[in-house]
Parts: C-alpha cells; structure tokens; sequence
C-alpha cells in the first residue's frame, strides 16, 4: 500500500444488472453497466467522466454516493471501504458525499419553498438551529449566486438555470467534500451552462470541494476537471490528466471524442479523421476482447484477444489506456 | 458584452436577479384554476345552497320527516311544497333530512376509505416487497369480488344502519385509493428529490411524510370526490333494496323505494322525481368539482 491516501478511491467496481425474462422471471443474462473499473480523485480535484449515453457513468455516481450497492469491487472514502462499513461508520460519512443531478426540476421538492428544502437537512443533522437557520440559508443562495428572496419561492417559479443553482445549494448544505455531478449542465441552454460551470468552479476553490463530474461530451467536462476518464461500454478506456487528453489522446474513441468537442477558433481545429463505425456490441454479457473492436477503424485481428486492462502509456505515466495497438505502434 | 434579457434568466456578474413581482402562494394559483371552470364554479355554488339547506332543515322547515303531519299522499300544495308520502309525512322535510343522511354516508365513506387506502398505498409502495405482495393481493380480492353482494350479506350479519352502510361503503372502496396512492409513491420514490433527501442521511419518516405524502395528496383528494359521489349513489341503491338505511329515518334512497310500485311511478310523481333528481344533482356537482380539482392540482399546468 502507498502511503498517500486519496479522498476516493475505487477498484475493480463491476455493477452487473441481472436481466429477467421468460417464466418465474428466470435470469437470462447480465447487463456489465460497469465491468472492473478503478479510478481514485484527490482532495480539491476534479475527476471528469465521459462517454456516451448508457456506457455506466452515472452508475458509477449512484454506486459512490450509496444510491446501489455494486456487484463486486471496491469504493473506499478516506480509507473507509463503503461496500462494506456498518450502518454508523456510513451514518458518519453519509453527509460527506452528495450528488447534483441532471434534471434541476425533479431535485427539488414541488411542495415545499427553497427555504424548507435547504434548510430542513441542516436543522436535521444539527449543523445550524432554528434561529440561525435563515442566515445560513441566506449565506447558502449567496455561494450560488441566488438572491435571499429566492428561498420563499417554491422551485416552479424558477428557471432551469436557476433550480441547478439551488440544486447545487441544496447539496452544498451539508458541508460534503466529494459531490458527483451526474451531467448537470446537459439540460441547460449553452450560455446557462457556462455559468453553472463557472459556479462549480469557483465553489471549489472556495471550499475546496472535490467533483466527480460526469457529462457526455469533452467540452463541459474539460473545462472543470483536472483528470479526465473516458468510459466505453463499461470500461473506462483511457484516463490522463485534462490538458494532456486533450493533446495527446490515444484510444480511437477518446480521437472521435476530441474532434466532437468545438473549439471556437477556427485556425485551431483539426481533426484526426477518425470516423467510427456504427456497430456496437451489446453490453449484455459481451464478449472477451476490446469491446470497442466493432467500432474501430484500425481494429486487427489480435485486437480480438486483449483485455480491458488498462496500462500507462509509458513507464510512469499516469496517462493509461486499454488500446494495446497504442503500446505496439507507438501512437 | 451585452447579455441578452431572455424570459426571467437575468444575471449580473454571474448573480441572478429576480423579477420583484410578487409570486402567488399555492393555494392562490390553485383557486386561479379552479376558477377558469365555469361549470365547477356553478356546481360548488349548487353544493354549497343543498348542503345549507340539508343542514339548516330542522331549524328553517316547521315539519317532522318521521311523523304524519297531513292527509296520504298529497300532491304539492303551499301548506306541503312538495306534497306528503303514502303514510302523510311531509315530502320536502323527508327530502332535506335525506340529504343530509346521503351527504353524511358519502363524506363519511369516503372519508374512512381514504385514509385506509391512503395508509395502507404508502406502507405498500414504500415498503414493497413482501409486505407490499400482501396488501396488493388483498386489494386484489376485494376488487375483484362482486360488491353489492359482499354489501348485502355484510348488511344482513350486521344490523343494516347508517353506521354499518358507512363502514360497508368504507371497505368497499379503499383498493382504488391504496393503488392509486401505492403507484404514485412508486414514482416518487424514484425521484431525485427523494433520493437528494435519502443522500442527506433524512429518516425514513421525513422521506414518507414529508417528501411523498405531501405529493399524493392532490390526487387522493380528486379520487376523493368521485368516491363521494360514487357513495351517494351506493347508499341510494342499498336503501333502495331496503338494506340501507332503514325507515323511518328518511334518506334519499329510500324515498325512491316507492317507485316500485307502477301506480306512484305513473301517478304521484313528486313521491319519486324530487329524490331522483337530488341525487342527480348532487353526484353532478361533485364530478363538476373533482374534475376541476384535477386540473387545478395539476403542477405541470399554468
């Protein structure tokens, strides 16, 4: 074991969902949602996640805030191992971990005011008292950019942009250190977006928060995440720090991701060329070998017996990747 | 840069500015939709004067429904303004007092029924499982078992009464309210704002009554009202086969048990129309109600 401990780490996380079928719902297969997938993020840092609509992403959020229990692997938060912590030892980080999600509407309770939702779990877990807790509310819509009258509104009065906010405020409320954004900006308008962005930029210098920040394109990501994973299928197939994905991604998929980001200048576009095809394979009970294989333009026969392992880029990088053709041809 | 002023979405230097104006409190955007009903308008004023005079009767209508005040069978006159039954009751004061035996066993059945299905969906949506197998189940059976016949023998081992045509009414429509109530904790067991509240580490009981409940209570309270009416008129039935109510206390569907015989039916019409259609109107209105209840209550709506 290393001496130096990282606020979150995850190893070989696998949630298989059983499929039912037929008479007496007899199992007929495994949905791999996430298959052997490890990761850690630092105190204060961001951990980008990216990939495509149902390669896991947001199953690996449910799975670090205890919202599913995972088939097999471990979640360990500041050295305590979550899959297995008894009730209390989860009780005591439980307020530490928290989530925003995608839609802003349906986080926040319809029949209660902004001030009942953020301040009922503050009260609850003591951190304020009843006569304190207006300030406190008051100082929670200040973090997010809300007005103080905003908190005797209910949330249809807001717009979307706004309910993010007090969504954000609402998970600010109880003080957590890792917060797991499952793509909260996807449902906004761009120029909302990139306020929402900034807030969650500014939060964390400010309180020194860390993100799992999950979204479905590079562009969002990359702007708040010091590391970025890509997932396919399950599988994060390559991971480095932002800047050098950016100039230096390896995996095919992770090329085809980078030239789907915009970049507003024009002299400063390329492409890589890579045009993918479009055959996926199943993520029910899939077959060994690179699962991104049906997909890939440079796919070769020996393509068809390498495991999902990753592996750094070269010795001591902490730039790793599961495309053994990288390794063989030196991309 | 100028940022454009689009709908509400102002912000300044990254803040957001709020529209002053005043915003509505819920029962206020509630009460602007209702009113947008012209029908359900109508029908809560309708409601409001037969509950009024059901209420009122004993103290603004001089006759006793139970005790013979004029000659067989009158026909309407100024001294009896809806004439007098078969054994000389007066016809109007049999009429209000009925009313308020209908209304009483409507509210009343309704009132049991709900909170039964109301408690018995929330242990069986937010539990499941076993327990939530047990109750469907249960609900299942008496759905699916003949109620007029279940009424019937329930009234001839009990004492037919107005407590026991409560208590039947009562058992009998529960299902409707606790799936109702069970498929709508389903669903918002599911959403985020349940989920933030358990990531928050919240009790158990906060989830349920104070996430959940609050948000079924709007439609429970729709059903509600057809349950209301659907009683009246089960009352009516039951006191028309002579399992209801019993005489000589007056309720509506007893009053009607003399259009069995052909010569009132043809003959002596203010015996059976002016019950006829009280009940009518009274089930009419509560519909009117309850579907405008509906659309006020709905969230999604403007």
């Amino acid at each position: 074991m290393s001496q130096h401990n990282p606020l979150l780490q995850v190893e070989h996380l696998s949630v298989h969902y059983p499929i039912k079928g037929g008479f007496f719902s007899k199992v007929t297969g495994h949905l791999h949602a996430v298959d052997d997938v490890s990761f850690s993020i630092e105190a204060g840092t961001t951990l980008g996640l990216v990939g495509e609509s149902g390669c896991g992403k947001s199953t690996i959020g449910r799975q670090i805030v205890r919202l599913e229990k995972p088939t097999s692997g471990s979640i360990r938060y500041q050295g305590l191992e979550l899959t297995s912590a008894s009730k209390e030892e989860l009780t005591r980080v439980r307020t530490d971990l928290q989530m925003v999600f995608q839609d802003s509407y349906s986080s926040l309770n319809p029949q209660k005011h902004i001030f009942q939702i953020l301040a009922d779990p503050m009260l609850y877990h003591g951190i304020t008292t009843r006569p304190q807790a207006e300030a406190e509310v008051d100082r929670l819509l200040d973090m997010v950019g809300m007005p103080k009258s905003a908190k005797n509104r209910y949330p249809h009065e807001f717009s979307g942009g706004q309910r993010q906010r007090i969504a954000i405020a609402k998970a600010l409320c109880l003080r957590p250190k890792l917060i797991v954004c499952d793509e909260p900006v996807s449902a906004l308008d761009v120029s909302i977006q990139a306020q929402i962005l900034n807030l969650f930029r500014t939060l964390q210098q400010e309180l020194g928060l860390a993100y799992l920040f999950i979204g479905h394109g590079l562009g969002a990501v990359n702007y708040v995440s010091h590391r970025i994973a890509v997932m396919y299928l399950g599988q994060i197939i390559e991971i480095a720090d932002a800047k050098e994905l950016f100039r230096n991604p390896v995996h095919p998929y992770t090329r085809a991701l980078c030239d789907a980001a915009p970049i507003p200048d024009p002299a400063a576009r390329g492409t890589t060329g890579i045009t993918l095809r479009n055959e996926a394979i199943s993520p029910v009970d899939p077959p060994a070998g690179c699962r991104f294989l049906p997909r890939c333009p440079f796919a070769t026969d020996a393509c068809r017996h390498y495991t999902g392992a990753l592996f750094p880029l070269h010795a001591g990088s902490n730039h790793l990747t599961t495309c053994r053709r990288a390794e063989k041809e030196g991309i | 840069m100028n940022r454009k002023h689009y709908l509400n979405e102002r912000t300044k230097k990254g803040r957001v500015v709020l529209s002053p104006q005043e915003s509505e409190t819920y029962l206020q955007t509630i009460w602007r939709r209702f009113k947008r009903h012209k029908l359900a308008i109508i029908s809560s004023i309708l409601l409001a004067v037969l509950v009024l005079a059901a209420l009122l009767a004993p103290l603004v209508y001089p006759y006793d429904p139970v005790i013979t005040v004029g000659e067989f069978s009158q026909p309407p006159s100024w001294q009896h303004w809806l004439g007098t039954d078969q054994i000389g009751r007066d016809q109007l004061s049999r009429l209000l007092h009925g009313m308020r035996i209908s209304l009483l066993v409507g509210i009343m059945a309704a009132g049991v029924s709900t909170v039964v299905g109301v408690v018995l969906g929330l242990i069986s949506g937010f539990f499941g499982g076993v327990v939530d197998m047990v109750i469907m189940r249960i609900t299942d059976a008496i759905m699916s078992f003949p109620y007029v016949l279940l009424v019937l023998v329930a009234a001839s081992i009990f004492e037919p009464g107005l407590w026991t045509i409560i208590f039947i009414l009562g058992l009998v429509d529960w299902p409707g309210v606790a799936r109702l109530v069970r498929g709508n904790v389903l669903s918002l067991r599911e959403s985020n704002f349940v989920k933030s509240s358990q990531l928050s580490g919240m009790p158990k009981r906060y989830l349920l009554f104070s996430d959940i409940l609050p948000n079924t209570i709007a439609p429970v309270l729709v059903y509600a009202t057809s349950v209301v009416a659907l009683s009246i008129l089960d009352e009516a039935a039951l006191s028309f086969l002579g399992m209801g109510i019993q005489l000589p206390t007056a309720s509506l569907g007893n009053m009607l048990n003399g259009a069995e015989n052909l010569s009132i039916l043809t003959g002596k019409p203010w015996l059976w129309v002016p019950p006829g259609l009280v009940i009518i109107l009274l089930v009419v209105a509560i519909n009117f109600i309850g579907d405008a209840l509906r659309d006020a209550l709905d969230p999604t709506s403007t």
